[in-house]
C-alpha cells in the first residue's frame, strides 16, 4: 500500500474502493473520511493492494454524517454492501470501527475455517492459541510476545482450517485497551501505535501496527502446538496448569464463533485440535516472566 | 390472445438474473462480473442457492476459487439451517401429536421438508403451518405447553391478529428461539379475496417418508406462493420469492395434468390475479418455461391495460435484485407504492386508515435496538 502514495490511496477510498488483502481475505474499502485514510496508510502500509476489478470477499464502506448532524455530533456509519449491521459511532472512532467491522466480516461469514475468538502467535512453525474473554490480558500478552521474537498470526481471530487443522495467519493491527496501551508502549518503544481513542464501548482503544515480517509471511501457515488460556493478575507468579482434553474442548467451543454452525465439521475440528496440542490455564503478573514461560514451552516440546 | 413471450433484447439485465435464468452461463463470467454478481446475490439472500445451481449445472468447479469459497460459506449456513429445521419439525410434531391434526407445512418449511428444488439454498426465519380455524385455540395451547410463547401482547395487536389476520401472532420458543407462524388461511379475514382454506387442507398431500407431515398440493403450493408474493407490502425478498415460484413451476411442470389444472384451480380459489402476475414475471425475468396455452388461460386474471402498465413499472423494479447496482431513480417510489398497496389489499380503506392511525399514534413505541 505504501507504494500507492497518500494521494492515490485517498482517491481509491473515495472512488472505486481500495482492495486490501489481509491474510486469506480481500476487502474492498470505500470511505470519504480523510482521517481514516491516513490511519489506514500507516497501519496497513505493508499490505498488498489488489487492482480494481479483482474479486473481493467483503465490501465495506465507512462514511460520515449528513446535514446538521455533521456539524453538531458527527458520526461514522458502517455499511456492509448497503446494509448497516451496526449503530453509528462518534467520528473519532472511525479506525476502531473499521477494525471491529473487519473482524465481524470474518467471524460472521468465513465458514471454511473454525473461527476462534483468540490471539495466535508462532515460533519455529508452531502456534500458540490464546483464547480468552475481554479483560484477561490476552492482547497485552500477545503484543508483548510479538515484540520478543514470536510472529503475529492474529490478535483476535484464529483461523483453523477444517481439512488439515493448520492455522492460517490473519495478521492485522493489535487492539489494546485502557491501561495496557501504556504498558505495551513502554514494553515495545520501537512499535508504532495509533493515537488512543477515548470513550469507546471498550474504553480507551489504540492499535499497534503488525510487524512487516508478520505481514510479509501472512501466507505461511502454522501447526497448532499449544492452547493457553491467559489470565493476568497483579503480582501473580507465571504458572501453567494443565487442562484436560474434555474441558479444553468445551472451552474452545465456547470461544469459537461458528462451532455449532459447522456441526460435525466443527466438532471434529475442535476434537483434533485438543488432541494435537497441550492445553494450559496460565496466570501471570509480569510480562517478562510470561515470555520466559512461552520460550520454555518451545524448548520442552522441541 | 397473443402470447407476449418473444424474447426482448435486454442488454443491461442484472447479472444475478442472467445467472438464475441460465446457471451454466456462470462459467463465463469475469472476475469483475463475479465481484458484482456476488454482491447482488448476497443482497438477495441467494448465495447458497447460486452455489447449488452452479453445482447442478456442472460449472461449480470452473468458477474462480474465491467465488467457490464464498458460495461454500453460504452453503454451510444453509446446511446448518436444514438441520435446525428438521429438529424443530420433530419438536413441533411431538407438541401437536395430542391434537391429532395433520401437520400441514407452508412456504419455505414445506419446500425444505419435501426436498423440493425451491428449497435448495433457501433460508427462512419462521416455520409456517396451516390448521383449521376451529382448532386454533387447541393448537395454541399445545404449543404453549411445549415452550412456544406468543408475541405482540399489546391489546390492539392481539385484536389485529386474532380478528383480522389469517394467523396467530408469531410464537417463539423460550429456549431455542424458533418462531412458528400458525395460519388458518392464506389471506387475511379482511381481504377482498378469501380462498377457502378447507379446500386447501382437503387437497394437502402427505410427505413420503415423513409420517404426519403434509404439504399443499402442487397447484396450491404455487398459488399460495404467488398470493403471498403479490399481496406483500415489503419486497426485500421479492426476487428470492419469485425464484421459489420459478423452481416450483419447473418442478411441477413435468407432472401430468399440472399445467391444465393450474389456471382452473386459481379461478376456483379466487386467485387468478396473483397467478397471472406470477406467470408474467417468472417468464419475463427468469425465463420460466410456461406453455402458451397456460399463459393464455391465466390471462383472465390480468388487470386492465392501464393498471397493468403501472404494475409492470412497480413489480419489475421491486423484483430486481435488491442491490444499488439494479436500482433506478424510481425504485424507492415503486417500493413505497407497493407498501401502500400491500396494506390496501389487506383490509378495506376505512379499516386501513384506522389501523395506520393506531399504529402511528396510539401503539406503544418500541425502543430501537442498540
Amino acid at each position: 500500500m505504501a507504494s500507492l502514495g497518500q494521494r492515490a490511496l485517498r482517491d481509491r477510498l473515495r472512488g472505486p474502493g481500495l482492495r486490501l488483502q489481509t491474510g486469506p481475505f480481500v476487502t474492498c474499502v470505500q470511505s470519504p473520511l480523510a482521517a481514516l485514510a491516513d490511519s489506514l496508510g500507516v497501519m496497513y502500509a505493508d499490505y498488498p493492494v489488489l487492482e480494481e476489478g479483482s474479486l473481493a470477499d467483503f465490501h465495506v464502506r465507512l462514511s460520515g454524517s449528513h446535514g446538521l448532524r455533521r456539524l453538531l455530533r458527527p458520526q461514522v456509519h458502517f455499511h456492509y454492501d448497503g446494509m448497516a449491521p451496526f449503530q453509528p459511532l462518534p467520528l473519532g472512532q472511525a479506525f476502531p470501527m473499521f477494525e471491529w467491522a473487519m473482524n465481524w466480516c470474518v467471524s460472521s461469514q468465513a465458514h471454511s475455517w473454525l473461527v476462534i475468538h483468540a490471539a495466535v502467535i508462532e515460533k519455529e512453525g508452531r502456534a500458540a492459541i490464546l483464547p480468552a474473554p475481554p479483560g484477561s490480558g490476552k492482547s497485552t500478552l500477545c503484543a508483548a510476545l510479538v515484540n520478543r521474537g514470536w510472529r503475529l498470526l492474529s490478535d483476535e481471530l484464529t483461523l483453523v482450517r477444517l481439512d488439515d487443522g493448520r492455522v492460517d495467519p490473519l495478521p492485522r493491527p493489535v487492539s489494546l485497551k485502557n491501561a495496557s496501551i501504556a504498558i505495551v508502549r513502554a514494553y515495545a518503544p520501537a512499535a508504532q501505535f495509533t493515537r488512543p481513542v477515548a470513550d469507546t464501548v471498550k474504553g480507551t482503544v489504540a492499535h499497534m501496527r503488525a510487524s512487516s515480517d508478520s505481514v510479509a509471511r501472512a501466507m505461511e501457515t502454522a501447526r497448532p502446538a499449544w492452547i493457553v488460556f491467559p489470565q493476568w493478575r497483579a503480582g501473580a507468579p507465571a504458572t501453567l496448569a494443565p487442562v484436560t482434553q474434555a474441558r479444553a474442548h468445551m472451552r474452545l467451543a465456547e470461544n469459537a464463533f461458528n462451532y455449532s454452525l459447522l456441526g460435525a465439521a466443527g466438532f471434529h475440528a475442535v476434537g483434533r485440535l485438543v488432541e494435537e496440542v497441550r492445553t494450559f490455564d496460565f496466570s501471570y503478573g509480569v510480562l517478562d516472566d510470561a515470555i520466559a514461560v512461552f520460550d520454555s514451552l518451545l524448548r520442552e516440546d522441541a | 390472445m397473443k402470447s407476449k413471450r418473444a424474447p426482448q433484447p435486454q442488454p443491461q439485465r442484472p447479472l444475478l438474473l442472467r445467472a438464475l435464468r441460465d446457471p451454466g452461463a456462470m462459467a463465463g463470467f469475469s472476475d469483475a462480473e463475479w465481484d458484482l454478481l456476488l454482491r447482488q446475490t448476497l443482497a438477495a439472500n441467494l448465495a447458497a442457492t447460486l452455489g447449488l445451481l452452479a453445482e447442478e449445472a456442472g460449472v461449480l468447479a470452473a468458477l474462480p476459487a474465491r467465488v467457490r469459497r464464498r458460495l461454500g460459506w453460504a452453503r454451510t449456513v444453509w446446511e446448518r439451517h436444514l438441520r435446525a429445521v428438521d429438529f424443530e419439525l420433530l419438536k413441533l410434531q411431538a407438541a401437536l401429536r395430542e391434537t391429532g391434526l395433520p401437520l400441514i407445512l407452508l412456504k419455505g418449511t414445506a419446500y425444505a421438508a419435501a426436498g423440493l428444488a425451491a428449497g435448495a439454498g433457501r433460508l427462512f426465519s419462521d416455520i409456517d403451518i396451516l390448521v383449521p380455524k376451529a382448532q386454533l385455540a387447541e393448537v395454541e395451547s399445545a404449543l404453549m405447553l411445549h415452550g412456544w410463547a406468543g408475541s405482540h401482547h399489546d391489546a390492539y395487536d392481539q385484536r389485529y391478529y386474532r380478528e383480522w389476520m389469517h394467523e396467530l401472532p408469531p410464537m417463539q420458543h423460550m429456549r431455542r428461539a424458533s418462531v412458528i407462524d400458525v395460519h388458518h388461511a392464506i389471506l387475511p379475514e379482511t381481504a377482498a379475496a378469501r380462498p377457502d382454506p378447507a379446500r386447501l387442507r382437503a387437497a394437502a398431500r402427505p410427505l413420503p417418508g415423513r409420517a404426519g407431515l403434509y404439504t399443499l398440493a402442487p397447484c396450491d403450493m404455487v398459488l399460495h406462493s404467488a398470493t403471498h408474493l403479490f399481496s406483500e407490502g415489503e419486497y426485500h425478498h421479492g426476487l428470492r420469492d419469485l425464484f421459489d415460484l420459478h423452481r416450483l413451476l419447473c418442478d411441477f411442470g413435468g407432472q401430468d395434468g399440472f399445467w391444465a389444472a393450474l389456471p382452473a384451480r386459481a379461478r376456483e380459489l379466487e386467485l387468478a390475479r396473483p397467478l397471472f402476475y406470477a406467470l408474467r414475471y417468472c417468464t419475463r425475468l427468469l425465463g420460466t418455461p410456461v406453455p402458451d396455452a397456460v399463459l393464455d388461460a391465466a390471462h383472465s386474471g390480468a388487470p386492465n391495460p392501464a393498471l397493468l402498465a403501472l404494475m409492470d413499472a412497480l413489480f419489475l423494479r421491486a423484483l430486481a435484485p435488491p442491490h444499488p447496482s439494479c436500482a433506478d431513480g424510481l425504485t424507492p417510489a415503486a417500493q413505497a407504492a407497493l407498501y401502500i398497496r400491500g396494506n390496501w389489499l389487506r383490509m378495506p380503506p376505512l379499516m386501513l386508515s384506522r389501523h395506520l392511525f393506531h399504529k402511528a399514534f396510539l401503539s406503544p413505541k418500541t425502543e430501537p435496538a442498540q
